[in-house]
């Protein structure tokens, strides 16, 4: 391609602009353009590379296949329980109705899930799930999901071209980054942003945008999250003028590799420690035994002799306490670490092998098995794994509509990670596939709907011109290497951000990562525009700062702890706190925090819960209000 | 920790050369660690595509001592001490710049690919499968399309002109998927493959099999399969009636 070519901007416009490819914007895209909208689809990545694929449980959905006691109102439940009932019940209740419908219509685009011996789509216990609700391929359903969308996308082009409708009727573009959104009184018109390969720039007016970018993992020195999730979608929503929910809830998995390097950030399923792996700390202590806490002492032995009885005879012993919560867990080892008792690379040891054969190893946990022998050369049958909390998934977000997906700026929607309200404080394990199904269809009707009634927009040269500035700057400013940038804020966010909190550390947070704001504007990029990854991270990094703060901020004012949030100088659920959420939006360019009430449940929904539990949760006002479990059957 | 030596092609579609960088390596770490590293501290401008790094997207194709590998499932401990490692790009596809290639010939073939035909009269709920019959499609399924095995296919490596004509085993496994698929309304998956994709061009030398990543069996459960079929069907005389009388695409499907 000629430079003049890449020094012209690429002119494009459609209906419905999606940003992002994984599951939530590969869904909305195939509604969109079936209800007849002319849609573009970017994509970071190539065309199915997205993080989706990483998924590996399954999606939840209450069809009732294994056991046929499920329905919606118990998945509504479980789902309200673990986020603890901070979720807006709105979401969750739709996603509980609609999940089923959303599994059942991949079947008519090709997805083969697992089966049941009657032939229907199996489905697996989970973490939370009352019933075996989670559609799955072995472990690799979220591969299954992605290939299914993008297999459906090309098949609609397939029947455009049939029908003699023109290419651009729907394009995915993909290896192309948004980098701004463009908005008029109120409403979004447009897109800029880059193609990677050639850094060749492109305007795209639409009068509805889909952002479907995902997570912030990348913000995290320790994640399981691939290098695209760098809150893109977050931060571009913040800079139209809509606004974030629940930043301060992020969640960190317990068990993430940290050593070696070519696997650190990967989880090590709770499976290692339900078929007799334990936690050591660098002095050969099995720790665990030194954090129960009080309320949960009648199930957790604390002894090795009876929590070794446990994996043999359940019924008349306490389980071991490396089986306590997720949070719990992920508290004691990071005690571990901060006591000087860590490994040398800053975990703890999760040993199996020496306490089972490495027949029962491999028998047992044949994937985790492969998979470190393969990417790691580690034997989990003859070594202990270094393991420690890694960044798993952002429950905060866009604040949406919970119908219509919509934010506060009119013609923009946002699904999937990158949205805020469903998980409430805490997501469920499979409740992540079926809310980007969910959510990305809604997304995609309500889009195409408001780009019916919607004028076609222009963008201007002026604003045009403002973007391609702001895009080329890296190559002219004379500050920092944008590697060493992203370093120092997943230092950060690591060591004061991370599972365990304290209102002194998030204060300090907060002064780094403002002494971080002018070292990021200055960031440089060497090189030519062509495929540049260096580039494209200095970029990114705007994106993550402004996130980093929101959730900094966010976890500093929150003074309880609740699901993905935990402050060791407020412990316990406050249920005032339950009332609240943190809104972040951009004033000036700075973040801004306000308290926002949670959407109330409707009586009917209150109605589906006891209230013995929801006096867990809730003041009495709020429960005494609802009717009894009776009156509302 | 070690200092190793590595050869990294830089270029782009116009030409370039190796470029050499003595790199520290750990303990436990495996080729997608280095090139992040010399990113980070040598040449932030390194052209390389990947994503999960933990093998399960398929973006980070290369190929290391001329063997396709996956990056970040290629452990430096398989190398040498003081052995310099060389990474050049995939060679069937054109060069993006440095270590990325232009892979959409790739997905050009997969738009060409008929998709998945619902069978008639199946309401969305109403699908009922057998696990041993799906298992049999979902081998295929398995593939993250890093394109290791379109991009080592002889038919195509250092052939060209064999590009237009033939799809490529990625394209092969899908149709067998197909073929496969308990429902799929569909019944020419097989005369599809061997007209419009080119299955005869494939003189089933395996190498496809020996570089899959997931190591799906693509030679011996997908195109031996087809091929056969295919073969059987031509040669069958009442078979060869029968598409005489009844055209093929209308067919019910036999099972």
């Amino acid at each position: 391609m000629s430079d003049n070519d890449i020094n012209e901007v690429e002119h494009l416009s459609c209906d419905v602009l999606v940003i992002g490819a994984g599951g939530a914007g590969l869904r909305a895209a195939v509604e969109a353009r079936l209800a007849g909208k002319s849609v573009i689809v970017i994509s970071k990545s190539l065309f199915g590379k997205a993080h989706t694929v990483m998924a590996e449980g399954g999606a939840a959905a209450a069809m009732g296949n294994v056991n046929a006691n499920d329905n919606w109102q118990v998945h509504f439940r479980d789902t309200m329980r673990g986020g603890k009932f901070l979720n807006n019940y709105r979401m969750a209740e739709l996603h509980a109705q609609e999940a089923p419908d959303r599994i059942w219509e991949l079947e008519t685009y090709g997805a083969l899930f697992d089966r049941t011996a009657d032939g229907r789509i199996s489905q697996r216990n989970f973490g939370g799930h009352e019933y075996p609700r989670l559609a799955h391929v072995g472990d690799r359903t979220g591969l299954e999901l992605i290939r299914t969308l993008q297999q459906k996308l090309v098949s609609l082009q397939q029947d455009d071209e049939a029908a003699g409708e023109s290419r651009d009727r729907l394009q995915v573009i993909d290896e192309t980054t948004i980098t701004e959104l463009f908005t008029a009184g109120g409403a979004v018109k447009g897109a800029f942003g880059y193609r990677r390969g050639t850094g060749r720039f492109m305007a795209i007016a639409a009068p509805a945008i889909v952002l479907a970018t995902g997570g912030i993992g990348r913000s995290f020195k320790v994640t399981s999250n691939s290098w695209e999730y760098t809150g893109d979608g977050h931060a571009l929503a913040l800079r139209a003028g809509a606004k974030l929910i629940n930043m301060e809830f992020i969640q960190f998995h317990p068990t993430g590799m940290v050593w070696p390097p070519s696997v650190r950030g990967i989880l090590v399923t709770e499976s290692v420690r339900g078929d007799g792996g334990v936690l050591k700390n660098s002095d050969g202590e099995r720790f665990m035994f030194g954090y129960i806490p009080e309320v949960f002492k009648a199930q957790y032995a604390d002894n090795p002799d009876e929590a070794d009885r446990w994996y043999t005879d359940p019924d008349h012993n306490r389980r071991p306490p490396e089986l306590l919560p997720r949070d719990e867990v992920a508290r004691a080892i990071n005690a571990e670490v901060k006591a000087g008792r860590g490994t040398e690379h800053g975990g703890v040891y999760l040993d199996i092998a020496s306490r089972r054969s490495a027949e029962y190893i491999r028998e047992r946990l044949p994937s985790m098995h492969h998979q470190f022998k393969e990417l790691a050369d580690v034997d989990i049958t003859a070594a202990p794994m270094e393991v420690g909390p890694t960044c798993h998934y952002i429950m905060g977000g866009i604040e949406v509509d919970a119908d219509t997906t919509a934010s506060a700026v009119a013609g923009l929607f946002a699904a999937g990670e990158v949205s805020g309200g469903m998980h409430g404080s805490n997501r469920l394990g499979g409740n992540s596939l079926s809310d980007l199904l969910v959510f990305g269809k809604r997304a995609g009707e309500y889009a195409a709907a408001h780009a019916s009634a919607a004028e076609s927009p222009k963008l201007s040269e002026a604003e045009i011109a403002a973007a391609v500035e702001d895009a080329l700057r890296p190559f002219g400013n004379d500050g920092e290497n944008p590697y060493a940038l992203q370093d120092a804020m997943q230092q950060i966010n690591g060591r004061l951000v991370g599972i365990i909190r304290r209102a002194g550390e998030l204060e300090e947070a907060l002064t780094e990562l403002a002494a971080l704001e002018e070292r990021i504007a200055n960031v440089t990029a060497i090189g030519g525009r062509a495929y540049n990854p260096g580039w494209h991270l200095a970029l990114d990094l705007r994106n993550m700062y402004v996130c980093s703060v929101a959730t900094a901020m966010a976890a500093l004012e929150r003074d309880e702890s609740r699901g993905g949030h935990t402050r060791e100088d407020a412990p316990g659920m406050d249920p005032q706190w339950r009332k609240v959420n943190l809104v972040a939006s951009l004033e000036d360019g700075a973040v801004r925090l306000e308290r926002k009430a949670v959407p109330a449940m409707t009586p009917e929904l209150l109605g589906l819960f006891e209230q013995t539990e929801l006096s867990k949760y809730m003041t009495p006002e709020e429960y005494q209000s609802s009717p009894t479990e009776e009156e509302s059957r | 920790m070690s200092e190793r030596t590595f050869r990294v092609w830089r270029g782009d579609a116009d030409g370039g050369e190796f470029a050499e960088f003595d790199v520290a390596v750990n303990e436990g770490e495996v080729i997608l660690d280095v090139v992040h590293r010399i990113q980070a501290e040598q040449a932030p401008d390194l052209a390389v595509r990947w994503n999960c790094k933990a093998g399960k997207c398929g973006s980070c194709s290369a190929e290391v001592n001329g063997m396709p590998r996956l990056m970040c499932m290629t452990r430096m401990n398989l190398f040498e001490e003081g052995q310099t490692v060389t990474i050049t790009p995939l060679r069937t596809f054109p060069v993006v710049r440095d270590l990325v290639t232009d892979v959409s010939f790739n997905y050009e073939k997969a738009r060409s690919m008929p998709a998945f035909a619902p069978p008639e009269g199946l309401q969305p709920g109403e699908y009922r499968m057998q696990q041993v019959d799906v298992e049999r499609s979902q081998e295929f399924r398995k593939c993250i399309e890093c394109f290791l095995c379109q991009n080592t296919c002889h038919v195509v490596r250092d052939h060209e002109e064999n590009k237009p004509p033939f799809s490529g085993p990625r394209l092969f496994i899908r149709a067998a998927e197909l073929d496969m698929h308990p429902l799929d309304a569909r019944a020419d998956r097989r005369e599809q493959a061997q007209d419009d994709q080119g299955l005869g061009l494939c003189n089933i030398t395996k190498c496809c099999t020996e570089v899959c990543p997931e190591h799906i069996k693509i030679t011996d459960n997908a195109i031996i399969p087809m091929k056969e079929r295919v073969a059987g069907d031509r040669y069958d005389p009442l078979v060869w009636l029968g598409r005489k009388i009844f055209r093929k695409d209308k067919a019910a499907k036999a099972e």
